[in-house]
């Protein structure tokens, strides 16, 4: 099988996607001439014209709104974000409009968008551009919330997200479009909603999602060598709708979860997790379950305070370890 | 500021055409008044802004597109659904919330949509329809339709940033959208020239090199020629237009808010009340012997039974069933 890069297999599923149907179109800050912020268009400039790659001015809001217009009148625009620390002047429409159009017209009115692009933190950029902010949308209903972290799910999920009939927030790891894995050539799609064990193991689940799963997944080799213990890890891929099949089955066989997310604590996605759990599975908990999350704080600029900021593996080994009564 | 007033003599021939506008105009008054009673006995509830004095704008306007044009408009949206072609007993039953509402009771007087007759909303964000327009326009350009959006908004809208931004890319990519703004003065409590820098709506067209008119909005006949040069240049050339009709609203600016309140005097509305665009209409249909008064009268009596009907068919209509709660969340 073919190994590409995540950003590449993004690049392969617009491009598939904008070849298979004509209602498809992109549009954002630099996604055309510049060839994409990180890349992610590249080449579909050439490959569609200026028609269908649309450069906009630095207009959030404006540009999110009119791909919202686009998609009422039944073209499936995908809006791209320079960065999701951005889009936070778009939240009206995304929320307001796009989420509510469905119902508010009383199921008039589908919006098929996708809004994507890279999120969460990367190195070094600081307070206003690094944060994980998927909890924020994942509360709204009428979107839908999904965040890969493998090119394969990338690829998949991207398909999928720019063939349903609802609006997507697509939440691309900035730090992982350089990460590589198998993508096979043609048609794929990996279904929203869906969660993915990528790891089994039978002594403690890992939830995590997007560029987390990495973390958890070194924590769990780690685990495995060091002490001896199985971790499952369960990787999201869709914030909303959440997959609590997948995760409570995990927790049945494993008795014990930690939940390991880029955000920040105070309702988290791994709060969200946590209610589920506690609820559904309360019987087969040997443990309360822990999260490990970004500090409480806003991102700080230095290299030292920025890594005790952001999850890692020792922080993940360490909540297993107290979930295990291990120390 | 004043509202400058601009006659026009109306021309033999097309009384038909003038005598629809009237009726358009009393049906959306009448609807209005009867919506505002059945406020008051507590038939509808949430904020319900009215659009009496405003009548000319949509009347005008409205009569100025095509069916397949796309329309949207802000929460003070009765009459723009009506004349756009929904049935005023689905626009009441909406405001009643009823099933049989036009947005099956979900949306409410903020949130009236008709897809079948491209009226794309009743929106309650005030500026962020502006873009949705533009979108509808857009898409109307990438398909190579030559379909119009027409979008109307308050003037307390053009302060925001979605309308800044929204101008900027219209006129950038020559969007064929009419942006249509009723300037009645107020955004709420706030008269226009406490809240912006530039008085004359119209001006702020320049920025971004669009074309820009102003017309005297409680003159139905000069909103419609007003709005069918816009809609040709949209059409024709693509150009998006800055359009302002001045106008006036006669009530609070919701049911919830007083009449007149502390920010304008009741000799203003009454002054304001003189312009009315209804009694225009009707002088100059009666000066010209283009209608007699038993015709008015008819007319006024066909229209007070359709709105009668209209609030027959809301209340009749049924409460939405409970599972339409979770309905319409997503498409499956
Ligand atoms: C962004 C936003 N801020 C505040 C409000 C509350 N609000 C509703 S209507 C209104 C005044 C708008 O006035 P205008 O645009 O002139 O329209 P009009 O009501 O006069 O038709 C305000 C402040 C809102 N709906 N949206
Ligand atoms: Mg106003």
């Amino acid at each position: 099988m073919p190994v590409v890069t995540y950003r590449d297999a993004l690049n392969q599923a617009l491009r598939e996607e904008m070849d298979r149907d004509p209602n498809v179109f992109l549009m954002g800050e630099e996604v055309g001439v510049y060839q994409g912020a990180y890349k992610v268009s590249r080449g579909l400039l050439e490959a569609f014209n200026e028609r269908r790659v649309i450069d906009t001015p630095i207009a959030e809001l404006g540009f999110a709104g009119i791909g919202v217009g686009a998609a009422m009148v039944g073209l499936r625009p995908v809006i791209e974000f320079m960065t999701w620390n951005f889009a936070l002047l778009a939240v009206d429409q995304v929320v307001n409009s796009a989420a509510k159009m469905l119902y508010m017209s009383g199921g008039q009115i589908p919006i098929p968008i996708v809004f994507r692009g890279p999120g969460g933190a990367a190195l070094q950029l600081a307070a206003q551009h690094s944060q994980a902010l998927e909890s924020w949308y994942a509360h709204v209903p009428g979107l839908k919330v999904v965040a890969p972290a493998t090119p394969y799910d990338a690829k998949g999920l991207l398909k999928a997200a720019i063939r349903d009939d609802n609006p997507v927030v697509f939440l691309e790891g900035e730090m992982l479009y350089n990460a590589k894995g198998e993508v096979p050539d043609g048609d794929y799609t990996v279904p929203i909603g869906v969660a993915d064990v990528k790891r089994e193991g039978s002594d403690v689940t890992l939830i995590c999602h997007s560029k987390t799963v990495t973390v958890a997944e070194r924590a769990a080799e780690r685990l495995a060598a060091e002490l001896d213990v199985s971790a499952e890890v369960v990787d999201l891929r869709s914030i909303r709708p959440l997959d609590t099949e997948t995760i409570v089955t995990s927790v049945q066989k494993t008795n014990r979860c930690v939940v390991v997310e880029e955000g920040w604590p105070f309702c988290g996605v791994g709060a969200q997790v946590v209610d589920e759990l506690q609820r559904r599975a309360f019987d087969s908990l040997d443990a309360p379950v822990l999260r490990v999350t970004s500090a409480d704080v806003p991102m700080p600029y230095n290299k030292k305070l920025e890594r005790a900021a952001k999850p890692n593996p020792d922080r993940v080994i360490a909540a297993v370890k107290q979930v295990a009564y291990l120390d | 500021m004043s509202q400058p007033a601009r006659l026009h003599h109306v021309e033999p021939g097309r009384a038909e055409f003038y005598h629809r506008l009237l009726r358009q105009m009393l049906l959306v008054r009448r609807f209005e008044e009867r919506a505002g009673e059945a406020y008051a006995q507590g038939q509808i509830g949430g904020f319900c802004h009215l659009y009496i004095g405003q009548e000319a704008v949509a009347v005008g306007a409205l009569n100025a597109i095509r069916p397949d044009d796309y329309v949207f408009a802000s929460y003070r949206e009765h009459a723009h659904a009506i004349i756009a072609g929904t049935a005023p007993g689905a626009v009441m039953a909406e405001l009643f919330g009823r099933e049989g509402g036009c947005s099956g009771g979900k949306g409410g007087s903020m949130h009236l949509f008709n897809v079948e007759h491209n009226f794309l909303g009743g929106h309650g964000i005030v500026g962020a329809h502006l873009p949705l327009a533009a979108g509808a326009a857009f898409a109307s350009r990438y398909r190579g339709t030559d379909q119009v959006v027409l979008c109307f908004f308050g003037e307390a809208a053009v302060n925001i940033g979605a309308f800044h931004e929204t101008l900027n890319m219209a006129a950038l990519w020559e969007l064929p959208v009419v942006f249509l703004c009723e300037n009645n003065r107020y955004g709420m409590g706030t008269a226009l020239e406490r809240a912006a820098a530039v008085w004359d709506v119209y001006r702020r067209a320049c920025s971004y090199d669009m074309a820009e008119e102003t017309v005297d909005g409680m003159d139905v006949l000069a909103v419609y020629e007003a709005t069918r040069g816009a809609v040709t240049r949209a059409r024709q050339e693509h150009l998006p237009t800055l359009l302002e009709a001045r106008t006036y609203r006669y009530m609070g600016h919701s049911m919830a808010d007083p009449i007149h309140g502390h920010y304008r005097t009741k000799e203003e509305l009454e002054e304001q009340k003189l312009q009315d665009p209804i009694q225009r209409l009707l002088r100059q249909l009666l000066d010209d012997e283009l209608m007699t008064d038993a015709a008015i009268e008819r007319m006024r009596g066909e229209v007070e039974q359709e709105v009668e009907e209209a609030l027959r068919f809301a209340d009749e209509s049924p409460e939405p069933p409970p599972e339409a709660l979770y309905t319409d969340v997503y498409r499956d």
